[in-house]
Parts: C-alpha cells; sequence; structure tokens
C-alpha cells in the first residue's frame, strides 16, 4: 500500500449515473486485477473505496456510480485537482487457476474490475467470455472496450431493452468455461453460485472503516478462518466462501 | 531543542503519542509503512479471554467529522495473541506497549489481565471496562462505580504492571467512576472510549449499522474529551492518558493542557495510516509555535 496524490485527467459521465475517472501519478502500488483505491474527499470523513479499472505504472482508471453525497461531490471535482488515494489495497484476483476458457462475471458498477482483468487473461492467449449486468440500457458501458480487448462480450438487462432479457445467470446457463471471475451485487452472487459448474472468485463489497486492515469493520467468516474484505479479499475463492 | 518526553506510570515514553486500541492491529501492519518505534508506544486490539469474531457487518458508518463503528470486540483471544500476535509485534517494536483488555466478567479481566501481565513487552494494562459494542459486559462495568472499581481491585490483585482503567464517556458522572478506580488501586485512567451513537440512512429508512447503535469517534467528539479530562484531572492524582478526536500535535497540546499525560490516536488513524507518525513529527513545531520547551510541563496547564 502507498499513499500518492494523483492529478485527476478525465472525470466524464459514461452512463446513467456513472462516472469514469482517470488519475495519473505515481500508480506502482497497484499490483494485480481486482484491487482496490481509496480516496479522500475534502468534507467527507471516512475515504471512499474504489475499485480499479485498469491501471499502468503513470494511470489509473476508475468508474464509480454516484450513489450518496461522497460519490456526488467526486463526480463534480475538475481536471487538474489532485487526490489524496491509498494505492494496491486488496489482494486482486489470482489469474494463475484461470484455465485456457475463463468467465468474467460483471454487475453494474462490477464490470469495472473485470476489465483489467479481461486485458491480462487476453494478454496470457486465454479465450475470454465476458458477462456484463444491467438493469436497463441507460445504465450500460464499456461493451464496446470489451470486444476491442478481443472478448467474446455478452449483455443482459434486467428489463430486456438492450441484449438478452433478464440475469447474467440466465446467459452464464448456457455456456461453457474453464473458470469464473466475478464482481457484483449479493443476489447475483447467489445466483451465480446456484449456476456455476466450475471453480471461480467472488470480488466483495462491504463497508470499510480504513481498508487496509486496520479497523476490522469488514471482517466475514470464511471456511478458512475470519478474514478481512479490505486486506485478506476483497477476492475469495468460491471453494472457502461461507453463504 | 524542545523536550518531547513524558512518564506514564513510572515508564517514560519519547513522546506522548499513542495510537488507540482497535485503530491499530498488533502494530506490525503499520510497521510496514512506517517505523513505529517513532512512537510513544501503541495500544493493541482489545483483547478477551476467548476469541470473538464480534458483530455482523455493517459495523461501520460514516458520520459528520467522525465515524460509528460496531466491531464488537473481533479479537483471537488472549492465548493467540500471546502465541502468534505478539511475537510478530517484537520483531517491529523494541519498545513497553499497552496491552488492550476487555471482558464480560471480573473473571474474565483477571484471566487475560494476568496472561498479558506476564508477557515481557507489555508496559502496562488498559483495561476497557466501556466498550458499547458488547451485551452483558464491556460498558457495563464502566458505567458503575462499584463495579469499576471491582475489575480495577481483581486485576490489580493478580498483576505487577500498571493498571490504567479506560472508562465510557457514556455516563452521567465520569469523576465519581474515576476517584472510584482510583480508591481501587488503578495506576491511571485512560479517557474518552467512544460515545454511544446512530446513524439512520435516509433510503433504507433503518440504522446503517447492523448492531444499530455503535462508537461515535472522530475530531467531532474532541471538545467532549477534552471537558471531560479537565473534569477527572482535578478530582484525581495518577495520570490521565487522553484521547477523542485527536488529529493533530495540536489537539495532543490541547488534550495535555486539560490533564492528560500522554494522548491516544484513534480515527485518525483509519482515515491516514501515517497520521500518528505525523503527530509526532509535527509535536517540535507546534511545541515552538506556542513557546513550550518541555512537553510534560504543560500537563494539566489550562486548571
Amino acid at each position: 500500500m502507498k499513499q500518492e496524490f494523483l492529478t485527476i485527467t478525465e472525470n466524464k459521465k459514461i452512463a446513467k449515473d456513472v462516472y469514469l475517472m482517470v488519475l495519473e501519478g505515481d500508480t506502482s502500488a497497484i499490483t494485480a486485477s481486482g484491487q482496490f483505491v481509496n480516496i479522500k474527499l475534502d468534507g467527507f470523513y471516512l475515504r471512499r473505496p474504489i475499485s480499479v479499472c485498469d491501471y499502468d505504472d503513470t494511470t489509473l482508471t476508475i468508474i464509480y456510480k454516484v450513489v450518496g453525497d461522497g460519490t456526488e461531490a467526486m463526480a463534480k471535482l475538475p481536471c487538474g485537482e489532485k487526490l489524496d488515494v491509498l494505492l494496491g489495497l486488496g489482494n486482486g484476483y489470482n489469474l494463475g487457476k484461470s484455465g485456457d476458457t475463463p468467465l468474467l462475471i460483471g454487475g453494474g458498477v462490477g464490470v469495472p474490475p473485470m476489465y483489467n482483468l479481461c486485458k491480462k487473461l487476453i494478454a496470457e492467449g486465454k479465450k475470454v467470455t465476458v458477462i456484463l449486468g444491467f438493469n436497463t440500457k441507460e445504465e450500460i458501458f464499456f461493451e464496446d472496450e470489451f470486444k476491442a480487448l478481443g472478448a467474446s462480450v455478452h449483455i443482459t438487462t434486467v428489463d430486456g431493452s438492450y441484449g438478452t432479457k433478464g440475469f447474467v445467470t440466465d446467459v452464464m446457463k448456457n455456456l461453457t468455461y474453464s473458470y469464473f471471475f466475478t464482481c457484483g451485487p449479493m443476489p447475483m452472487f447467489k445466483a451465480i453460485e446456484a449456476t456455476a459448474v466450475t471453480s471461480g472468485q467472488y470480488s466483495f463489497e462491504e463497508r470499510m472503516g480504513c481498508g487496509f486492515g486496520a479497523c476490522m469493520g469488514c471482517s466475514c467468516k470464511t471456511k478458512y478462518g475470519n478474514k478481512r474484505i479490505c486486506k485478506d479479499g476483497p477476492v475469495l475463492e468460491r471453494e472457502e466462501i461461507i453463504w | 531543542m524542545v523536550n518531547t518526553k513524558v512518564e506514564l506510570c513510572n515508564i517514560t515514553l519519547d513522546n506522548p503519542v499513542i495510537p488507540a486500541s482497535g485503530t491499530f492491529g498488533f502494530g506490525y501492519e503499520f510497521a510496514e509503512l512506517y517505523d513505529i518505534n517513532c512512537l510513544g508506544t501503541f495500544s493493541f486490539k482489545g483483547t478477551t479471554k476467548d476469541a470473538r469474531f464480534g458483530n455482523p457487518t455493517p459495523r461501520i458508518a460514516e458520520c459528520d467529522r467522525g465515524m460509528i463503528n460496531a466491531v464488537g470486540l473481533q479479537n483471537p483471544g488472549v492465548e493467540a495473541v500471546i502465541a502468534n500476535e505478539l511475537p510478530k509485534l517484537k520483531e517491529c517494536f523494541n519498545k513497553p506497549v499497552m496491552a488492550n483488555v476487555s471482558g464480560f466478567s471480573v473473571e474474565d479481566y483477571v484471566y487475560t489481565c494476568e496472561k498479558l501481565d506476564k508477557e515481557e513487552q507489555v508496559g502496562w494494562l488498559e483495561v476497557n471496562v466501556s466498550c458499547p459494542n458488547v451485551h452483558g459486559g464491556g460498558m457495563a462495568f464502566g458505567t458503575s462505580a462499584e463495579a469499576a472499581a471491582e475489575v480495577t481491585r481483581a486485576v490489580k490483585a493478580v498483576t505487577t504492571k500498571p493498571v490504567i482503567i479506560k472508562l465510557s464517556p457514556n455516563v452521567t458522572d465520569i469523576v465519581s467512576i474515576a476517584k472510584a478506580c482510583e480508591a481501587a488501586g488503578a495506576d491511571g485512567i485512560s479517557m474518552i472510549n467512544t460515545m454511544l451513537g446512530m446513524k439512520i440512512d435516509l433510503k433504507t429508512k433503518k440504522p446503517v449499522i447492523a448492531n444499530k447503535m455503535g462508537g461515535f469517534s472522530g475530531p467531532a467528539i474532541k471538545p467532549v474529551a477534552v471537558r471531560m479530562i479537565y473534569q477527572v484531572y482535578e478530582a484525581v492524582n495518577i495520570p490521565i492518558v487522553g484521547m477523542g478526536g485527536v488529529s493533530s500535535a495540536e489537539d495532543v497540546i490541547e488534550l495535555m493542557l486539560a490533564g492528560a499525560t500522554a494522548v491516544e490516536v484513534g480515527a485518525a488513524n483509519l482515515i491516514d495510516p501515517f497520521a500518528a507518525r505525523d503527530i509526532v513529527n509535527d509535536l517540535p513545531r507546534v511545541m515552538e509555535k506556542y513557546r513550550i520547551n518541555n512537553l510534560s510541563e504543560i500537563i494539566g496547564g489550562a486548571h
């Protein structure tokens, strides 16, 4: 983990209530897909944990949804402003188990961490299939970006306004895959757990105090003992999760 | 050259800055970020007789200038702390550490304190009779002068290290409880633990925290801490370890002027993992600004 002051170079709306922010600076503390950053905002006491969508040594891309006062303030931040960011938090996905035909499943703001993961798996020569689930057409983002990486992309919407009508599992149940990686809301996880035919990894969300393992605010029980979502997670393997 | 040294129960601290229990783990995770030997000491994660998972999540809520937590004393239990955590701590911290202890009965406190008292690296026992986040114990001992005194007497009877009783602000008269602890043999008082608070989510129309209520901490509670430390300082002769919303070197000095011999830094560590180190580094500058040469001379200076 490192603390850095990164400069906002882009902050734009890309779908309903969803924003993409690009930050520049030393991002070398980020070491794995699926890690997150914790951002200090003026006027708010706790930091905002946001998953990493993409990164290289000098830039960081995050995608966030405006859900409260903090993210609303974030959406108004101008380019050029510096943000106090803790980087390289959490374990991230373990790519070693993916097999040759991994399936990536993102739901809503669980989509962003799938992007860098997809990029890395394709760079390793894997044949990647992606399912992106949204409520409705105007919430969809990054369909073209995943296609540009070379992934086979399926979109689902709950109301049927775009792609397959229904949930990500309505597509998942008809696919064959070697392994799965997912991030999204708990109801989606439970549906995936009931549908999946292989091992996989889930990235969990929880209200956090610190984001770096100090406060025990985000603990959960697993088959291998208590874990902190922020430090020992957010990614847990299917075999260890207690539902 | 200013002097930041203070003496707490006959142990000299290089400076009065002490990360508070529950915000600093067992130290070694912060030791990856900076050399924690720059601290006066720190108070490690509240330890109980048996292992505890704590409360269901969500355990955290944000407030104006502060936060609410209802962790519920998650810890691996005293045996595991001694076997697994203290050896790791010893590798990165070469000063006496403050052992924070909680319990659900007088026997619990006695059991845990007796074990930790024998650990070489433990300098002080900080006995928490004020956790607002557990049922059937914790704060119950800290809201009654008789019960707090009973815990103090029982722990003193089985220990050799200085015993500091950590008090709750969620009481009508903290002074009478502090005096009862002093009369029962306490070597020090630490105060204040978190204030019982609550936050309701307007979208769900329900409490944010699964446990409904939790301990409110952060800069918003500092005036309450200053007031209570000031009151207790007038009533007891044992040292006070002050805490409550401390986020800067200026805050450290303010609590010392109210009567604190040393000062704990809590929630600030969670917002900025370097907070305690930065406060230590900033103390000489702020002392010079306010023409303080010797920090120990300002204790209780506001009286």
